[in-house]
Parts: structure tokens; C-alpha cells; sequence
């Protein structure tokens, strides 16, 4: 059975009716050399030939032990939340646009938005944002409307950020006039310090960014930097993991309240912690808050709380003025998508677990990752990279190079990390380690065993 | 018919313009113009929710986004009519945007801007033509 409406004799008309011989014709617009070419996908199968391949795939992955982290992150995920989510009244992926007919997927933002704030210690959030490392870029653009004190649009982005969330914010903002100035980390602690801002002091500078727990696990001096910024007219944008706010300071604390302005200006982060699978990176979900002060500067649209003509509590969406299907090219953003099937999720997972179950997560996970570094740091040739307090991750280096060890572990079942050698070379054989509550203490001790071993059965390299 | 003031200078973009001399709100000190929008502008952009205007000392070139009027529906730019530089911005309108729709041409205006050079009135519609300009636009 055919599921598409079309058929071959209404296909041919429409093209004849249009001038054009074939579908392909109306793709001219694209120069060959920018076209896919062939996508490596077979022939059309049949229902029961595709079911049997994908399990065939399913089952080579394996069920393998996984110790990657780097900006996505595996968490328990209770039954309740996905059952909950793909209900049919909720399992809409995109955001709706006759918004007030959908009273209850306008509650559930509402909701969202509302455990953010507690989460971020921000007066208001958007309704989500496409992901994480999108959410930066939009920051960055967002602090240049914003921060009226400075000219330049300059953006100090420390190499201590997820590279790529840098990456992706340098694509985005880099072509919108905006430059970014690479800040260095301290080699010893792992983070980025204050002296390595110092040369900035007094400078037209738009905003500096600074993630907590940054890209190696480190916690930084979040105060410090927030109160540096604020004296120098600089913005605080702040990247933050949503489960480790259970146990850290909110950004919106952030600082001393120097310079009259306590807390980070603007908030963003990846959300997929929060009841999201993993699932080969995506969809996840981004998100975002500031200071009331700028909301207007903040992309997407934000979904209020109002009465009805009889004094009846409603939902409404509030601040779409300045979104794409109305102020077009001059949007605050044209990549401002909701995901509002993600933002279901983490809805459900915030409320099932409350601020007490995200909290028992974020130390379970504090812990682990602590076990984890003791009990690797104990095998011949391992040790930790640097000396800063971290949350659930942390860089290790090893005597010989990373990734013949990483290829060994994965054929034990055993994904051991994420290789920095690329993104970081000036670190040497450095690997990036994770472990959440999902780890327990014989996950542990069969990734040291197992390490242990193939550190010592292959010869150093160097 | 939209009340269109005699005295005072319009553009395509809606925006008005009060001459230092002879203004009759008599605000604008200093050789400095008054710049606002249209009756028959904040009427078509309905009731507005929110104004952002330019801030005292950002240089101006005629022709830029320099303020935003926002309604429910949607958010427009307000373009500067001349170049200079804004001597201050309409501070009221934070907490009553309403003011806008309410008095356009007096304590709704936006911004004062003192001009780069002596103004080229010719480069503005006068009132008569401002009043064709919208029956064009109408037809």
C-alpha cells in the first residue's frame, strides 16, 4: 500500500502545469558540487525486510558500559516520563501556532519555564531552544542587542567551554559581525582565571562566557568572573548543566553583587540531562534565561499566565512580537524553534523527581565520577589531569596515546571516555571521563580491571 | 480622516518630525528636532505593549532602526528621519507606551535628535503631501 496521495498521473500534470520535465528539474537551483550525490541507502525494502535489519543493527551496538560525557549525559530515566510524554495529547514534536486552542501543552511550558527559573535563579525563561551549543550562539547574539554599554561585539570565549558549543556559536554569531576571543585555562587547575582576564579590564568587551561545571568537570570561580565582568560593563552569559544546579549556586547568585548586579545575565545550557535519552545526539533541547530587564533581547517566545474574559486562569503566549512568523529577517533569532516533545520530558522527569530526587541524582553522580577517578587513577600510567573541585567529570592522562587504549576497552563492551587529543593536543594523552548514578561500583571496578589490563599488556609508546 | 498637524514634517516610514523652530510643543532645546510616529501609524499598529527608544548619544545616520514600537501583534521599527545624534530618548514611554497611542504628536513622541547639519526640510513631505501620500497608500 502506497501512503503517498499523489499519484504518478497528478505528479505529471503538476510538473506539466509548471513548466519543468521532472521533480529532479526543480532542484536546478542547486549547484551540483553542493548536492549529497548517493546517500548509501538501499533500495526500497519492504516493512518486514526493514524490521528485520534494524534489529539486526540494534543488536551489533551491543549493551556496552559507557563512560562518555562531554555535554551529553546518561541518567536514569523513570518509566512515568516517557509513557507520560507520548500520550497523544502530548506527543506533538513542534511547537503549536493557533497556541491558545492547546491550553495544556501551553500549561506544560508554562510549568517548564517556571522550574527553570527555580533551577537558574533567573527572574524569566523562553520556552526552549533547538539545543545546547545553538542556545550559546544565541546568547552571544542576544548579549550584543542587549549590552547597550558596549560597541565592540566582542565576546570572550574561554578554550575551557565546550568546543563544540564554541564551534557551533562561532558559525552562527561569527558571520553576524560578532568576534570571539579565545581566553586559555590554567594548566594546573583546569580552569579559567581571572589573570587571563586582566588584559581586558576596561576594554569594550560585549560578554564573557563561562560554563560551570566547564568542559573538563571543573568547577570555576563563578563569583569572581561574574564580579570581573560587572565592573567592566561586560555581560555574564553562564552554560550550566541543569542537574548539577541541584547541589551548585544558581547563576542568578552568582558573584558578590559588584557593580550593583548580582547573578549572571543570561542563562543557557544543554537540557537533554533531564529525561532525555541519549539517542545517537539528538533531539535534544536547549534552553534559556535572563533578567526581566532583558527579555525583550531574548529569543523564541514565552508562554504567560493570564484570566479569560470571565476571570477564568488561561495560558497565552506572550512575547512572540519579535519571532520569525512575524518580524521575519529582523526576528530575535530564525533558528528559535521549541522542542517541545523534549521539553515534555524534562517537564515530567523535574516534576516525578523534585528538587530533592535531582539533588539525590547530582551527588550520586558527584560521587561516582569521584570513585571513578580514584579507581582509575590507581592503574600504572593513569592519573588526573588537574587539581580544581570537578562535578561528574574529569580528565585523566595517560602514559601512551589515547585512542588504541579506547579501541582495546571497546571491544571488552567498555566506552571509556572521549579522547581530547584532537580539540586539546596541548594536554597530551588526555581523556575526557563520566560517570552518572547509572554507574555503580562494579560498572567501576570492571572499567579499572579492564583498564589495568590493557595498560599493561600493550608496551608504551612513548 | 487622520489628524496630520500642519507644522510639523512626515515620512514614507511614518514618522514625524518637529523643527526646532516654531515647534509648537516647544520641547526640543537647543536646534534639536522631535521625532515621533504618525496618528495614522500607532493607529494601525493597534494598542502598544512596549517602546524602545535610542538612548542620549548614539550617532544617527537618516535611515537606521533606531526604535522599536511593539503591540501584541507585532514589533516595528521606527527609522531615524535625519542623521545626528539623539539628545534623549522619550524616558515616559518605559512604563506608558500607551502614551503613544494616546498623544502621538505630543507626549507620545520618541526621541530628540540634534542634526549633523542644518535641515533639509525639502527632504520631508509637508503635511498636504503627507495626507496624498496616505490616500495613495489607501487606494
Amino acid at each position: 500500500m502506497a501512503f503517498i496521495p499523489h499519484t504518478a498521473d497528478d505528479v505529471a500534470r503538476m510538473l506539466q502545469l509548471i513548466g519543468v520535465q521532472s521533480i529532479d528539474d526543480l532542484f536546478d537551483e542547486i549547484p551540483g558540487e553542493l548536492r549529497a550525490g548517493a546517500l548509501g541507502v538501499p533500495p526500497a525494502m519492504s516493512e518486514m525486510e526493514l524490521g528485520r535489519l534494524m534489529a539486526e543493527r540494534a543488536a551489533s551496538d551491543g549493551r556496552p558500559l559507557n563512560f562518555i560525557g562531554a555535554g551529553a549525559y546518561e541518567h536514569h530515566i523513570p518509566a512515568p516520563v516517557w509513557a507520560i510524554a507520548t500520550r497523544g495529547e502530548f506527543y506533538s514534536a513542534y511547537t503549536p501556532y493557533q497556541a491558545e486552542a492547546s491550553q495544556g501543552t501551553l500549561q506544560l511550558i508554562y510549568e517548564y519555564q517556571s522550574m527553570v527559573c527555580a533551577l537558574t535563579g533567573m527572574e524569566v525563561s523562553n520556552a526552549s531552544l533547538y539545543d545546547g551549543a545553538s542556545a550559546l550562539a544565541e546568547a552571544c547574539l542576544m548579549a550584543v542587542r542587549a549590552n547597550r554599554a558596549a560597541n565592540s561585539r566582542r565576546i570572550l570565549l574561554p578554550r575551557a567551554v565546550n568546543p563544540i558549543y564554541a564551534q557551533v556559536a562561532q558559525s552562527i554569531a561569527g558571520n553576524q559581525d560578532i568576534a570571539f576571543e579565545t581566553v586559555e585555562f590554567d594548566r594546573s587547575t583546569g580552569r579559567t582565571l581571572l589573570e587571563s582576564l586582566q588584559p581586558y579590564s576596561g576594554q569594550d568587551v560585549t560578554a564573557l562566557v563561562v560554563q560551570q561545571p566547564n568542559f573538563f568537570g571543573n568547577l570555576e570561580e563563578v563569583d569572581r568572573l561574574t564580579d570581573w565582568a560587572h565592573q567592566n560593563k561586560i555581560l555574564l552569559i553562564a552554560v550550566v548543566n541543569p542537574i548539577s544546579l541541584a547541589l551548585l549556586k544558581a547563576p542568578g547568585q552568582w558573584g558578590t553583587g559588584a557593580a550593583g548586579i548580582l547573578g549572571a545575565d543570561i542563562v543557557c545550557g544543554e537540557g537533554q540531562a533531564l529525561g532525555v535519552p541519549l539517542s545517537s545526539g539528538g533531539p535534544y533541547f536547549g534552553f534559556m534565561a535572563t533578567r526581566m530587564q532583558y527579555v525583550r533581547q531574548m529569543p523564541g517566545r514565552i508562554v504567560g499566565r493570564t484570566a479569560d474574559t470571565e476571570g477564568r486562569p488561561g495560558f497565552s503566549l506572550t512575547l512572540q512580537a519579535r519571532e520569525q512568523h512575524i518580524r521575519r529577517s529582523k526576528a530575535t533569532s530564525n533558528i528559535c524553534t521549541n522542542q517541545g516533545l523534549m521539553v515534555t520530558a524534562a517537564t515530567i522527569y523535574m516534576s516525578l523527581l523534585g528538587p530533592r530526587g535531582l539533588e539525590r541524582v547530582a551527588a550520586a553522580s558527584l560521587q561516582r565520577t569521584a570513585d571513578l577517578v580514584a579507581a582509575l587513577g590507581r592503574v600504572a600510567g593513569v592519573r588526573p589531569a588537574f587539581t580544581a573541585p570537578r562535578f561528574h567529570e574529569a580528565v585523566l592522562l595517560l602514559d601512551r596515546p589515547v585512542a588504541p587504549v579506547l579501541a582495546a576497552l571497546a571491544r571488552r563492551g567498555i566506552f571509556g571516555g572521549l579522547d581530547l587529543a584532537e580539540r586539546y593536543p596541548e594536554l597530551g594523552h588526555a581523556l575526557l571521563v563520566c560517570a552518572t548514578e547509572t554507574k555503580l561500583a562494579a560498572d567501576i571496578d570492571a572499567y579499572a580491571g579492564a583498564l589495568a589490563d590493557i595498560m599493561k599488556s600493550s608496551r608504551v609508546a612513548a | 480622516m487622520s489628524n496630520i498637524p500642519k507644522d510639523l514634517r512626515y515620512t514614507k516610514s511614518h514618522e514625524w518630525v518637529r523643527m526646532a523652530q516654531g515647534a509648537a510643543h516647544g520641547a526640543a532645546p537647543n536646534g534639536a528636532v522631535e521625532v515621533g510616529i504618525s496618528e495614522h501609524a500607532q493607529s494601525a499598529l493597534g494598542d502598544l505593549v512596549f517602546v524602545e527608544v535610542p538612548e542620549a548619544g548614539r550617532a544617527l545616520t537618516a535611515g537606521d532602526a533606531c526604535a522599536v514600537v511593539e503591540s501584541v501583534k507585532a514589533a516595528s521599527d521606527v527609522y531615524s528621519p535625519v542623521s545626528g545624534k539623539v539628545t534623549a530618548g522619550n524616558a515616559a514611554l518605559a512604563a506608558q507606551p500607551e502614551l503613544v497611542n494616546q498623544d502621538p504628536y505630543g507626549a507620545g513622541w520618541l526621541f530628540r535628535i540634534q542634526t549633523d547639519s542644518p535641515l533639509d526640510a525639502a527632504s520631508l513631505m509637508s503635511a498636504a503631501d503627507y495626507e496624498k501620500y496616505l490616500a495613495d497608500e489607501a487606494k
